[in-house]
Protein backbone atom coordinates (compact mmCIF):
# COMPACT_ATOMS: atom_id res chain seq x y z
CA UNK A 1 0.00 0.00 0.00
CA UNK A 2 1.35 3.33 -1.05
CA UNK A 3 0.39 6.33 1.25
CA UNK A 4 -0.41 9.86 0.05
CA UNK A 5 0.56 12.39 2.26
CA UNK A 6 -1.99 14.82 3.13
CA UNK A 7 -1.07 18.03 4.45
CA UNK A 8 -4.22 20.06 3.34
CA UNK A 9 -2.60 21.84 0.31
CA UNK A 10 -4.45 21.69 -2.71
CA UNK A 11 -6.24 18.61 -3.53
CA UNK A 12 -5.28 14.98 -4.23
CA UNK A 13 -7.84 13.24 -6.74
CA UNK A 14 -5.70 13.77 -9.64
CA UNK A 15 -2.58 12.18 -7.83
CA UNK A 16 -4.80 9.08 -6.70
CA UNK A 17 -6.27 8.97 -10.02
CA UNK A 18 -2.63 8.49 -11.96
CA UNK A 19 -1.43 6.23 -9.20
CA UNK A 20 -4.75 4.05 -9.47
CA UNK A 21 -3.84 3.86 -13.34
CA UNK A 22 -0.37 3.38 -12.82
CA UNK A 23 -1.43 0.20 -10.52
CA UNK A 24 -0.57 0.76 -7.46
CA UNK A 25 -2.93 0.96 -4.34
CA UNK A 26 -2.87 3.53 -2.82
CA UNK A 27 -4.46 5.48 0.41
CA UNK A 28 -4.68 9.82 1.45
CA UNK A 29 -3.44 9.81 4.81
CA UNK A 30 -2.39 12.18 7.74
CA UNK A 31 -1.74 9.87 10.03
CA UNK A 32 1.80 9.25 11.39
CA UNK A 33 0.63 5.66 12.22
CA UNK A 34 -0.86 4.86 8.70
CA UNK A 35 2.70 5.94 7.06
CA UNK A 36 4.95 4.14 9.31
CA UNK A 37 3.02 1.22 7.86
CA UNK A 38 3.21 2.00 4.24
CA UNK A 39 5.31 0.58 1.88
CA UNK A 40 5.68 3.60 -0.19
CA UNK A 41 5.19 6.76 0.31
CA UNK A 42 3.97 9.48 -1.56
CA UNK A 43 4.10 13.19 -0.96
CA UNK A 44 2.36 15.30 -3.55
CA UNK A 45 1.60 19.30 -3.01
CA UNK A 46 0.56 22.40 -4.86
CA UNK A 47 0.91 25.79 -3.29
CA UNK A 48 3.09 27.24 -0.58
CA UNK A 49 5.69 25.76 0.96
CA UNK A 50 5.36 26.95 4.09
CA UNK A 51 1.96 24.32 4.16
CA UNK A 52 4.86 21.35 4.69
CA UNK A 53 5.23 22.98 8.26
CA UNK A 54 1.66 20.81 8.83
CA UNK A 55 3.92 17.54 8.20
CA UNK A 56 6.31 19.02 11.69
CA UNK A 57 3.12 20.08 13.29
CA UNK A 58 1.40 16.75 13.09
CA UNK A 59 4.42 14.67 13.93
CA UNK A 60 4.88 13.46 10.34
CA UNK A 61 8.11 14.88 9.79
CA UNK A 62 9.67 12.21 12.13
CA UNK A 63 8.18 9.13 10.38
CA UNK A 64 9.04 9.93 6.97
CA UNK A 65 12.44 10.57 8.12
CA UNK A 66 12.41 7.52 9.90
CA UNK A 67 11.64 5.39 7.08
CA UNK A 68 13.23 7.07 4.29
CA UNK A 69 16.23 6.30 6.55
CA UNK A 70 14.85 2.38 6.70
CA UNK A 71 14.77 2.51 2.83
CA UNK A 72 11.00 2.64 2.01
CA UNK A 73 10.77 4.31 -1.34
CA UNK A 74 9.76 8.29 -1.35
CA UNK A 75 8.85 10.03 -3.99
CA UNK A 76 7.90 13.94 -4.12
CA UNK A 77 5.63 15.86 -6.52
CA UNK A 78 6.14 19.53 -6.96
CA UNK A 79 6.41 21.19 -3.34
CA UNK A 80 6.76 17.73 -2.18
CA UNK A 81 10.19 17.40 -4.23
CA UNK A 82 10.98 21.19 -2.94
CA UNK A 83 10.66 19.84 1.04
CA UNK A 84 12.94 17.31 0.14
CA UNK A 85 15.87 20.29 -0.23
CA UNK A 86 17.18 22.43 2.62
CA UNK A 87 14.16 25.30 2.35
CA UNK A 88 12.86 27.70 -0.27
CA UNK A 89 12.62 31.30 0.02
CA UNK A 90 8.80 31.59 -0.30
CA UNK A 91 8.71 30.88 3.68
CA UNK A 92 12.34 30.76 4.97
CA UNK A 93 11.70 30.25 8.72
CA UNK A 94 10.06 26.24 7.38
CA UNK A 95 13.12 23.83 7.17
CA UNK A 96 12.75 21.31 4.21
CA UNK A 97 13.53 17.57 5.08
CA UNK A 98 17.40 18.51 3.88
CA UNK A 99 17.78 14.68 2.27
CA UNK A 100 19.02 17.49 -0.91
CA UNK A 101 21.63 20.17 -0.21
CA UNK A 102 20.42 24.13 -1.12
CA UNK A 103 17.47 26.05 -0.95
CA UNK A 104 14.71 26.52 -3.43
CA UNK A 105 14.32 30.17 -4.86
CA UNK A 106 12.06 32.07 -6.92
CA UNK A 107 12.10 32.18 -10.66
CA UNK A 108 13.81 35.32 -12.02
CA UNK A 109 11.60 38.20 -12.32
CA UNK A 110 11.81 39.01 -15.46
CA UNK A 111 10.36 35.68 -16.90
CA UNK A 112 6.42 34.96 -16.64
CA UNK A 113 5.80 33.56 -13.08
CA UNK A 114 4.73 30.84 -12.67
CA UNK A 115 6.24 28.63 -15.04
CA UNK A 116 3.26 26.89 -16.94
CA UNK A 117 2.87 24.29 -19.27
CA UNK A 118 4.83 21.58 -21.12
CA UNK A 119 8.12 21.93 -21.03
CA UNK A 120 11.38 19.51 -21.52
CA UNK A 121 13.60 17.07 -19.69
CA UNK A 122 17.16 16.39 -20.09
CA UNK A 123 17.15 12.78 -18.31
CA UNK A 124 20.36 11.00 -17.23
CA UNK A 125 20.10 7.07 -15.65
CA UNK A 126 18.15 6.63 -13.27
CA UNK A 127 15.41 4.08 -12.11
CA UNK A 128 12.60 7.08 -11.84
CA UNK A 129 13.54 8.02 -15.58
CA UNK A 130 13.90 4.48 -16.99
CA UNK A 131 12.11 4.15 -20.32
CA UNK A 132 11.96 8.20 -20.55
CA UNK A 133 14.21 9.87 -23.10
CA UNK A 134 16.05 13.51 -23.09
CA UNK A 135 13.48 16.13 -25.11
CA UNK A 136 10.26 13.99 -23.67
CA UNK A 137 7.57 17.19 -22.39
CA UNK A 138 6.09 16.88 -18.86
CA UNK A 139 3.76 19.26 -17.11
CA UNK A 140 4.99 21.74 -14.96
CA UNK A 141 2.93 25.09 -12.88
CA UNK A 142 5.64 26.40 -10.27
CA UNK A 143 7.03 29.72 -9.02
CA UNK A 144 9.99 28.60 -7.27
CA UNK A 145 12.58 25.86 -8.71
CA UNK A 146 14.77 24.07 -6.66
CA UNK A 147 18.81 24.02 -7.51
CA UNK A 148 20.68 21.32 -10.19
CA UNK A 149 22.27 19.00 -7.38
CA UNK A 150 24.36 16.08 -7.99
CA UNK A 151 21.47 13.39 -7.32
CA UNK A 152 19.49 15.57 -10.15
CA UNK A 153 18.29 13.50 -12.98
CA UNK A 154 16.22 15.52 -15.02
CA UNK A 155 17.02 19.09 -15.55
CA UNK A 156 15.08 21.98 -16.92
CA UNK A 157 15.65 25.25 -18.67
CA UNK A 158 13.27 28.06 -17.56
CA UNK A 159 15.37 31.52 -17.57
CA UNK A 160 18.46 29.13 -16.41
CA UNK A 161 18.72 25.49 -15.34
CA UNK A 162 16.82 23.97 -12.56
CA UNK A 163 16.14 20.43 -10.94
CA UNK A 164 13.08 18.76 -12.73
CA UNK A 165 13.82 15.26 -11.02
CA UNK A 166 16.26 14.25 -8.33
CA UNK A 167 17.13 10.50 -7.26
CA UNK A 168 19.26 9.18 -4.78
CA UNK A 169 19.08 5.41 -3.60
CA UNK A 170 14.95 5.04 -3.06
CA UNK A 171 14.15 8.95 -2.19
CA UNK A 172 12.84 10.78 -5.25
CA UNK A 173 10.98 13.99 -6.22
CA UNK A 174 9.54 15.66 -9.30
CA UNK A 175 9.11 19.14 -9.92
CA UNK A 176 6.34 19.13 -12.52
CA UNK A 177 3.40 17.13 -12.29
CA UNK A 178 3.43 13.00 -13.65
CA UNK A 179 -0.36 12.80 -12.58
CA UNK A 180 -1.04 15.69 -15.46
CA UNK A 181 1.37 14.74 -17.83
CA UNK A 182 0.17 12.34 -19.94
CA UNK A 183 1.95 8.89 -21.09
CA UNK A 184 5.35 10.29 -20.02
CA UNK A 185 3.62 10.86 -16.20
CA UNK A 186 2.49 7.90 -15.90
CA UNK A 187 5.60 6.06 -17.34
CA UNK A 188 7.56 7.90 -14.10
CA UNK A 189 4.71 7.09 -11.74
CA UNK A 190 4.72 3.13 -12.64
CA UNK A 191 8.60 3.36 -12.48
CA UNK A 192 8.04 3.86 -8.70
CA UNK A 193 5.43 1.89 -8.24
CA UNK A 194 7.66 -1.07 -9.32
CA UNK A 195 9.95 -0.28 -7.04
CA UNK A 196 11.11 -2.44 -4.01
CA UNK A 197 12.55 -1.48 -1.00
CA UNK A 198 16.17 -1.49 -0.72
CA UNK B 1 12.16 24.61 -23.37
CA UNK B 2 8.61 25.80 -22.55
CA UNK B 3 6.29 25.24 -25.05
CA UNK B 4 3.28 27.23 -25.90
CA UNK B 5 -0.04 25.47 -25.36
CA UNK B 6 -3.03 24.70 -27.51
CA UNK B 7 -6.27 24.31 -25.51
CA UNK B 8 -9.39 22.83 -26.44
CA UNK B 9 -12.51 24.21 -24.76
CA UNK B 10 -16.02 22.34 -24.07
CA UNK B 11 -18.65 24.34 -23.62
CA UNK B 12 -21.05 22.33 -21.65
CA UNK B 13 -24.91 22.69 -21.41
CA UNK B 14 -26.79 20.00 -18.81
CA UNK B 15 -24.13 17.79 -19.26
CA UNK B 16 -23.51 18.10 -23.26
CA UNK B 17 -20.80 19.54 -25.46
CA UNK B 18 -22.70 23.16 -27.68
CA UNK B 19 -21.13 25.94 -29.37
CA UNK B 20 -22.73 28.84 -30.64
CA UNK B 21 -21.28 32.04 -32.38
CA UNK B 22 -21.24 35.19 -30.47
CA UNK B 23 -22.78 33.14 -27.37
CA UNK B 24 -25.68 32.67 -29.18
CA UNK B 25 -26.78 29.92 -32.05
CA UNK B 26 -25.60 26.92 -29.95
CA UNK B 27 -25.77 23.76 -31.54
CA UNK B 28 -24.92 20.53 -30.05
CA UNK B 29 -21.59 18.94 -30.31
CA UNK B 30 -21.34 15.77 -28.27
CA UNK B 31 -20.21 14.26 -24.96
CA UNK B 32 -17.70 15.79 -23.03
CA UNK B 33 -16.10 12.57 -21.54
CA UNK B 34 -15.27 11.33 -25.00
CA UNK B 35 -14.60 14.60 -26.69
CA UNK B 36 -12.04 15.55 -23.81
CA UNK B 37 -10.47 12.10 -24.12
CA UNK B 38 -9.99 12.65 -27.53
CA UNK B 39 -8.60 15.77 -27.79
CA UNK B 40 -5.93 14.91 -25.12
CA UNK B 41 -5.29 12.11 -27.13
CA UNK B 42 -4.90 14.14 -30.55
CA UNK B 43 -2.30 16.28 -28.74
CA UNK B 44 -4.16 18.59 -27.35
CA UNK B 45 -1.97 20.13 -24.19
CA UNK B 46 -5.10 20.85 -21.93
CA UNK B 47 -9.08 20.97 -21.52
CA UNK B 48 -11.15 23.63 -19.84
CA UNK B 49 -14.56 22.86 -19.33
CA UNK B 50 -17.42 25.91 -19.22
CA UNK B 51 -21.15 25.15 -18.14
CA UNK B 52 -22.08 28.02 -20.06
CA UNK B 53 -25.75 27.91 -19.01
CA UNK B 54 -24.58 27.74 -15.07
CA UNK B 55 -27.57 27.28 -13.38
CA UNK B 56 -27.87 26.32 -10.11
CA UNK B 57 -30.24 23.14 -10.96
CA UNK B 58 -27.31 21.88 -13.13
CA UNK B 59 -24.81 21.99 -10.12
CA UNK B 60 -25.42 17.98 -9.85
CA UNK B 61 -25.04 17.40 -13.68
CA UNK B 62 -21.90 19.65 -13.82
CA UNK B 63 -20.17 17.78 -10.70
CA UNK B 64 -21.37 14.21 -12.61
CA UNK B 65 -19.78 15.40 -15.59
CA UNK B 66 -16.38 16.05 -14.23
CA UNK B 67 -16.31 13.37 -12.83
CA UNK B 68 -17.08 11.33 -16.04
CA UNK B 69 -14.89 13.30 -18.03
CA UNK B 70 -11.45 13.79 -15.28
CA UNK B 71 -11.72 9.83 -15.22
CA UNK B 72 -9.42 8.92 -18.33
CA UNK B 73 -7.50 12.36 -18.29
CA UNK B 74 -4.31 12.80 -17.41
CA UNK B 75 -3.43 16.40 -19.06
CA UNK B 76 -4.26 19.14 -16.94
CA UNK B 77 -8.55 19.64 -16.90
CA UNK B 78 -10.11 23.16 -16.10
CA UNK B 79 -13.26 23.56 -14.62
CA UNK B 80 -15.67 27.16 -15.15
CA UNK B 81 -18.79 28.20 -15.00
CA UNK B 82 -21.23 28.97 -12.15
CA UNK B 83 -18.05 28.96 -9.08
CA UNK B 84 -19.19 31.67 -7.27
CA UNK B 85 -18.04 30.32 -3.38
CA UNK B 86 -15.00 28.41 -2.39
CA UNK B 87 -17.52 25.46 -2.15
CA UNK B 88 -18.04 25.21 -5.45
CA UNK B 89 -14.43 25.71 -5.95
CA UNK B 90 -13.78 22.76 -3.39
CA UNK B 91 -16.61 20.40 -5.34
CA UNK B 92 -15.27 20.95 -8.77
CA UNK B 93 -11.48 19.91 -7.34
CA UNK B 94 -13.25 16.91 -5.34
CA UNK B 95 -14.95 16.16 -8.75
CA UNK B 96 -11.02 15.91 -10.50
CA UNK B 97 -10.57 19.12 -12.03
CA UNK B 98 -6.77 20.87 -11.75
CA UNK B 99 -8.09 24.53 -11.70
CA UNK B 100 -11.08 26.50 -11.88
CA UNK B 101 -11.61 29.33 -13.65
CA UNK B 102 -13.94 32.17 -12.40
CA UNK B 103 -15.43 35.44 -13.94
CA UNK B 104 -18.35 37.20 -13.28
CA UNK B 105 -18.20 35.95 -9.43
CA UNK B 106 -15.00 37.39 -9.68
CA UNK B 107 -15.80 40.10 -10.86
CA UNK B 108 -18.78 40.34 -8.00
CA UNK B 109 -16.68 39.87 -5.30
CA UNK B 110 -12.63 40.13 -6.22
CA UNK B 111 -11.83 38.14 -2.78
CA UNK B 112 -12.73 35.19 -4.05
CA UNK B 113 -9.79 34.95 -5.96
CA UNK B 114 -7.49 35.46 -3.02
CA UNK B 115 -9.83 33.01 -0.90
CA UNK B 116 -9.58 29.84 -3.59
CA UNK B 117 -5.47 30.77 -4.08
CA UNK B 118 -5.13 30.53 -0.59
CA UNK B 119 -6.82 27.21 0.00
CA UNK B 120 -5.64 25.55 -3.35
CA UNK B 121 -2.65 27.05 -4.55
CA UNK B 122 -2.21 30.24 -7.17
CA UNK B 123 -1.95 27.52 -9.90
CA UNK B 124 -5.18 26.42 -9.42
CA UNK B 125 -7.30 30.01 -10.32
CA UNK B 126 -7.47 31.36 -13.74
CA UNK B 127 -9.47 34.49 -13.74
CA UNK B 128 -11.63 34.53 -17.41
CA UNK B 129 -12.00 37.78 -18.73
CA UNK B 130 -14.95 38.47 -21.35
CA UNK B 131 -13.51 42.05 -22.93
CA UNK B 132 -14.92 44.33 -25.65
CA UNK B 133 -12.94 46.55 -27.25
CA UNK B 134 -14.36 50.26 -26.46
CA UNK B 135 -14.84 51.47 -30.32
CA UNK B 136 -15.87 54.93 -28.64
CA UNK B 137 -12.63 55.42 -27.38
CA UNK B 138 -9.34 56.45 -29.13
CA UNK B 139 -7.74 53.60 -27.49
CA UNK B 140 -9.93 51.29 -28.16
CA UNK B 141 -8.03 48.25 -26.93
CA UNK B 142 -6.04 50.15 -24.20
CA UNK B 143 -10.02 50.74 -22.88
CA UNK B 144 -11.56 47.41 -23.89
CA UNK B 145 -14.18 46.75 -21.06
CA UNK B 146 -15.05 43.81 -18.97
CA UNK B 147 -18.33 41.61 -19.65
CA UNK B 148 -19.85 39.59 -17.43
CA UNK B 149 -22.69 37.19 -17.48
CA UNK B 150 -21.80 35.03 -20.72
CA UNK B 151 -20.98 38.43 -22.17
CA UNK B 152 -24.10 40.12 -22.04
CA UNK B 153 -23.37 42.73 -19.15
CA UNK B 154 -20.66 45.54 -19.44
CA UNK B 155 -19.28 46.29 -16.08
CA UNK B 156 -17.65 49.62 -16.66
CA UNK B 157 -14.66 47.86 -15.67
CA UNK B 158 -10.87 47.94 -17.77
CA UNK B 159 -9.72 44.94 -19.03
CA UNK B 160 -5.85 45.79 -18.30
CA UNK B 161 -7.02 47.21 -15.02
CA UNK B 162 -8.79 44.17 -13.78
CA UNK B 163 -6.27 41.40 -15.05
CA UNK B 164 -3.37 43.44 -13.04
CA UNK B 165 -5.73 43.32 -9.88
CA UNK B 166 -6.35 39.61 -10.55
CA UNK B 167 -2.92 39.13 -10.52
CA UNK B 168 -1.86 40.59 -7.31
CA UNK B 169 -4.85 38.94 -5.87
CA UNK B 170 -3.13 35.62 -6.63
CA UNK B 171 -4.58 34.24 -10.01
CA UNK B 172 -2.24 32.12 -11.15
CA UNK B 173 -3.30 33.02 -15.07
CA UNK B 174 -5.77 34.85 -17.18
CA UNK B 175 -8.05 33.74 -19.77
CA UNK B 176 -9.01 36.65 -22.09
CA UNK B 177 -11.61 36.03 -24.87
CA UNK B 178 -12.48 38.81 -27.14
CA UNK B 179 -15.76 39.00 -27.66
CA UNK B 180 -15.42 41.19 -30.73
CA UNK B 181 -13.44 38.02 -32.59
CA UNK B 182 -15.64 34.93 -30.32
CA UNK B 183 -17.02 32.84 -32.71
CA UNK B 184 -16.06 35.06 -36.26
CA UNK B 185 -12.90 32.40 -36.97
CA UNK B 186 -11.08 35.36 -38.84
CA UNK B 187 -8.13 35.29 -35.66
CA UNK B 188 -7.51 36.51 -32.56
CA UNK B 189 -7.38 39.79 -31.35
CA UNK B 190 -3.40 40.05 -31.21
CA UNK B 191 -3.70 43.49 -29.89
CA UNK B 192 -5.66 42.92 -27.25
CA UNK B 193 -4.11 39.95 -26.03
CA UNK B 194 -0.78 41.81 -26.39
CA UNK B 195 -1.57 44.84 -24.40
CA UNK B 196 -2.74 42.21 -21.53
CA UNK B 197 0.09 40.07 -22.04
CA UNK B 198 2.78 42.80 -21.43
CA UNK B 199 0.82 44.16 -18.52
CA UNK B 200 0.90 40.88 -16.22
CA UNK B 201 3.67 38.41 -15.27
CA UNK B 202 1.09 35.71 -14.97
CA UNK B 203 0.41 33.49 -18.23
CA UNK B 204 -2.25 34.51 -20.40
CA UNK B 205 -4.27 32.15 -22.47
CA UNK B 206 -6.41 33.78 -25.54
CA UNK B 207 -9.50 32.50 -26.70
CA UNK B 208 -11.87 33.98 -29.10
CA UNK B 209 -11.34 33.49 -32.84
CA UNK B 210 -9.64 30.95 -34.04
CA UNK B 211 -10.17 29.87 -37.42
CA UNK B 212 -6.15 28.35 -38.87
CA UNK B 213 -3.17 27.56 -37.53
CA UNK B 214 -2.08 30.94 -38.73
CA UNK B 215 -3.94 32.64 -36.40
CA UNK B 216 -2.64 30.58 -33.35
CA UNK B 217 0.68 30.87 -34.98
CA UNK B 218 -0.12 34.73 -34.37
CA UNK B 219 -1.48 35.20 -30.75
CA UNK B 220 1.40 33.16 -29.46
CA UNK B 221 4.05 35.18 -31.06
CA UNK B 222 2.67 38.92 -32.20
CA UNK B 223 0.11 38.77 -29.61
CA UNK B 224 2.68 37.56 -26.56
CA UNK B 225 -0.29 34.61 -25.41
CA UNK B 226 1.16 32.18 -23.52
CA UNK B 227 -1.42 29.84 -24.69
CA UNK B 228 -4.69 29.95 -27.03
CA UNK B 229 -7.76 28.33 -26.42
CA UNK B 230 -10.63 26.99 -29.44
CA UNK B 231 -13.37 25.60 -29.24
CA UNK B 232 -14.89 24.77 -32.49
CA UNK B 233 -11.99 24.70 -34.64
CA UNK B 234 -11.66 20.88 -33.09
CA UNK B 235 -15.37 19.67 -32.34
CA UNK B 236 -16.46 19.76 -36.01
CA UNK B 237 -13.01 18.04 -37.46
CA UNK B 238 -11.70 21.09 -38.51
CA UNK B 239 -8.21 20.55 -37.30
CA UNK B 240 -7.14 18.13 -35.29
CA UNK B 241 -4.03 18.88 -32.03
CA UNK B 242 -1.93 16.92 -33.73
CA UNK B 243 -1.94 18.43 -37.32
CA UNK B 244 -2.83 21.92 -35.82
CA UNK B 245 0.58 21.78 -33.80
CA UNK B 246 2.88 20.78 -36.78
CA UNK B 247 1.29 23.46 -38.84
CA UNK B 248 1.80 26.22 -35.77
CA UNK B 249 5.87 24.78 -35.34
CA UNK B 250 6.52 25.47 -38.70
CA UNK B 251 6.02 29.16 -37.99
CA UNK B 252 8.73 28.98 -35.29
CA UNK B 253 6.50 28.71 -32.28
CA UNK B 254 7.23 26.01 -29.52
CA UNK B 255 4.94 23.23 -29.36
CA UNK B 256 4.91 19.78 -27.76
CA UNK B 257 5.55 17.47 -30.43
CA UNK B 258 5.64 14.53 -31.32
CA UNK B 259 2.53 14.39 -28.99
Amino acid sequence: MIAVIDYKAGNLTSVMKALHAAGAEATVTSDPEVVAAAEKLVLPGVGHFSATSFLEEHGLKPVIEQRVQAGVPFFGICVGLQWLFEGSTESPQTRGLGVFSGRCERFDSKLKVPHVGWNSIDVSQSKLMEGVDSGAFVYFTHSFRAPVVSETVAVTGYGSAFTAAVERGNVMGVQFHPEKSGSVGLRILENFVRLSKC
Amino acid sequence: MLTKRIIACLDVNAGRVVKGVQFVDIVDAGDPAELAFRHAAAGTDEIVLLDITATHEGRGTLINTVQRTAKQLFVPFTVGGGIRTIEDAAAVFDAGADKVSINSAAIARPQLIDEIGNKFGAQAVIVAIDARRAQASEDAVGDAEVFVSGGRKPTGRKVIEWAREAESRGAGEILLTSMDADGTRAGFDCELTARVSEAVQIPVIASGGAGTADHFAEVLSRGKADAALAASIFHFGIADARTLKAEIAKHGVAMRLPC
